[in-house]
């Protein structure tokens, strides 16, 4: 038993030996080769590393998007390796919200009906749903604009909506890779406060693949990684 | 997806309306053949009665075996009619029995000529197992019953040949000519025996064709049609004479119809076969450009059940609107049909385009559409539901 893992309770996820490959015609890539971290309720953990080093892979494993080749998962103590596809379904939408480098919202939709949607999976009523999206846009000064569909918006905006989105049904963990890569400096600060703001105020642990160093910097902890290890 | 709606509508009403006439039609020819010629038809008695039929029972329901027929040997029509009819009266199911002679001869009508079907009958005994009544056109059949040398036409016959009511006629080619008077003319749509039959009294045809006694057949009307061959077998068995049901006799005619209607079925069935094919299309392209949409959803916690769902409630909302305008537009379409004047002068005569109201031509229309849709739409959503968001999400960045 490492010293840690004394108080596993503040430990939100756990990972341990996370190897995954892919492989692409003939040759086998092997981007992670054994990732070992934790993180914690409330605290903002930035990823950084080259391209291609796993950062995006790494979170779509922590994301219980895919099953790593072996390794484990442990989310609020509950190893992941065990659990079905529909556990692991169900966790995506309790328990972990997601944020896209490109806002990967449904055009089709308004913005509050794209905030709506995990909390309607989730079972609350169309009516309370959109409500409590009205809220979370308002808190994200984008109240004047939820009624508007998600492609008549801003890239900041849509990325604030997809906050917004990921943060719906209160989730423990928030996974945002690059978020603000897309978004001008003004607009990225914009972002990165409020998650920052998100996680201490909700007790979310916030894992954020950044290729800006200076907003690695200003997050609790900083996991660098190269060629699917972390250094 | 409104061309595939449109389809399943066309499809579904194209296939009410087609098999409402197919199946009209032989509705219609049921009816007059029974009408005429009536449910069953005793004849020729067998010489020997042994091994063709056989009664077994099993499980206490009856059934029975027949044997080929082929090499019995048989007398010619009825020998002793009062026993037949004797007999024939212990069926209970028995409604109506009537004595029939046939022969043929030429009709002269003084200015023509014309080959004939000779049916002697007693008219009060015919009128209980056929339509005849209802069949008359021109008098009436009291005539035929106190005149003894009445005689009643087809209508082509009484057509081709200028004959009226009332009207001098010879019967020629028998033991001597028969000088007759037209009582009525009746017209069974059957064109067949519109232009040839002519029905006389039985007596008056026994002795223009020379047989005083036997050799008459019978014709036997029962409560249920349906029952038919059940009940001829039965007959054939206790009478050692050879019964046909009418479902055995108009056999060809009956599998025409049955063909007909078949491939109207599967004609009209590949316009749904179409509609399910656009469907298809429709939602496999749309599998292909929301993918990142299903990605979206699959990441938010949507499990592949809710997406497969999407595509299902699509498909079952196009089905039940087609299946509802397109029963709905059949119905009508039928009903439309029904009231076109057509004269049909054929295999048999109608005046108006026959239609036969049946809940199971919908039901099948519903069915055949219901498998095409949801083959249609089941296989794009398997498709959907299996979506790995995570593939989708690390390819579209
Ligand atoms: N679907 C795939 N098939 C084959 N190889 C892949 C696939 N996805 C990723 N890889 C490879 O795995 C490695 C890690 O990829 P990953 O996307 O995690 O990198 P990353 O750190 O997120 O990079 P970036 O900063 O550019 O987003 C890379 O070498 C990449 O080429
Ligand atoms: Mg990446």
């Amino acid at each position: 038993m490492t010293k840690e893992s004394l108080n596993t309770n503040d430990i939100l996820i756990r990972a341990e030996q996370l190897k995954h490959a892919f492989i692409e015609g003939e040759s086998k890539v092997q981007a992670l080769r054994g990732v070992s971290f934790e993180a914690k309720g409330s605290e903002v953990t930035a990823i950084v590393g080259q391209s291609g080093c796993g950062k995006s892979t790494l979170l779509y494993l922590l994301g219980l998007l895919d099953r790593p080749e072996s390794g484990e998962i442990h989310l609020k103590g509950r190893p992941m390796a065990k659990a079905t596809d529909e556990e692991r379904t169900a966790l995506r939408n309790e328990s972990i919200g997601f944020v896209f480098q490109f806002h990967f919202l449904i055009k089709e939709l308004t913005a509050r009906e794209n905030v709506a949607l995990p909390l309607r999976k989730s079972g609350v009523g169309e009516r309370q749903a959109l409500e409590q999206a009205d809220e979370l846009l308002n808190r994200l000064d984008l109240g004047e604009k939820a009624k508007r569909y998600a492609n008549k918006l801003s890239g900041g905006e849509q990325q604030r909506v997809a906050i917004a989105r990921a943060l719906a049904n209160s989730p423990s963990l928030l996974l945002a890779d690059e978020p603000t890569g897309n978004l001008d400096s003004a607009n990225s600060d914009n972002v990165f406060e409020l998650l920052m703001k998100f996680a201490r105020e909700k007790d979310i642990a916030i894992l954020l693949v950044t290729h800006n160093p200076e907003l690695a910097e200003r997050c609790d902890h900083c996991i660098p990684m190269r060629d699917g290890l972390i250094v | 997806m409104s061309m595939s709606l449109l389809g399943i509508v066309f499809g579904i009403s194209f296939f009410v309306v087609t098999q409402a006439q197919t199946s009209g039609f032989e509705v219609f020819f049921i009816r007059t053949i029974l009408g005429t010629n009536g449910a069953i038809r005793v004849s020729d008695k067998f010489q020997d009665m042994d091994g063709t039929v056989s009664k077994v029972s099993y499980n206490g329901s009856e059934s029975f075996l027949f044997r080929s027929r082929e090499n019995a040997r048989y007398i010619e029509g009825i020998e002793y009619p009062q026993l037949v009819r004797e007999a024939l009266r212990e069926f209970p199911e028995v409604s109506g029995i009537s004595e029939i002679i046939e022969g043929s001869a030429i009709l002269d009508s003084g200015a023509r000529k014309h080959t004939v079907q000779i049916h002697g009958l007693r008219i009060k005994d015919h009128i209980m197992v056929s339509e005849l009544q209802n069949q008359l056109i021109q008098g009436s059949i009291d005539m035929l019953d106190t005149d003894r040398s009445g005689v009643l036409l087809g209508s082509s016959l009484a057509e081709r040949l200028r004959l009226s009511q009332g009207d001098r006629v010879s019967l020629i080619g028998g033991t001597e000519n028969q000088q007759l008077r037209v009582a009525g003319i009746f017209e069974t749509g059957v064109s067949q025996i519109d232009k040839t039959r002519i029905y006389l009294d039985l007596s008056t045809a026994r002795s223009f064709i020379g047989k005083p006694f036997g050799g008459s057949i019978f014709q036997v009307s029962i409560q249920a049609p349906e029952k038919a061959p059940e009940l001829a077998a039965q007959m054939q068995e206790t009478l050692g004479h050879r019964v046909v049901g009418w479902q055995e006799r108009e056999k060809v005619w009956l599998e025409v119809f049955k063909a007909l209607r078949l491939s109207s079925a599967i004609t009209v069935s590949s316009i749904l076969l179409l509609s399910g094919l656009g469907m298809f299309n429709v939602f496999a392209i749309m599998v292909i450009e929301k993918n990142r949409d299903i990605a979206i959803l699959r990441s938010i916690g949507f499990t592949p059940r809710d997406v497969s769902a999407v595509f299902l409630w699509q498909g079952a909302i196009v089905l039940l609107g087609g299946i509802i305008l397109g029963s709905l537009s059949g119905f009508l379409a039928t009903y439309g049909i029904s009231k076109i004047p057509l004269r049909i002068r054929g295999i048999f005569s109608t005046d108006s385009f026959v239609v036969n109201w049946d809940p199971s031509h919908y039901i099948w229309a519903i069915a055949i559409a219901t498998v095409f849709v949801s083959v249609a739409s089941w296989i794009p959503a398997r498709r959907a539901a299996k979506i790995e968001p995570a593939k989708i999400i690390r390819e579209s960045l």
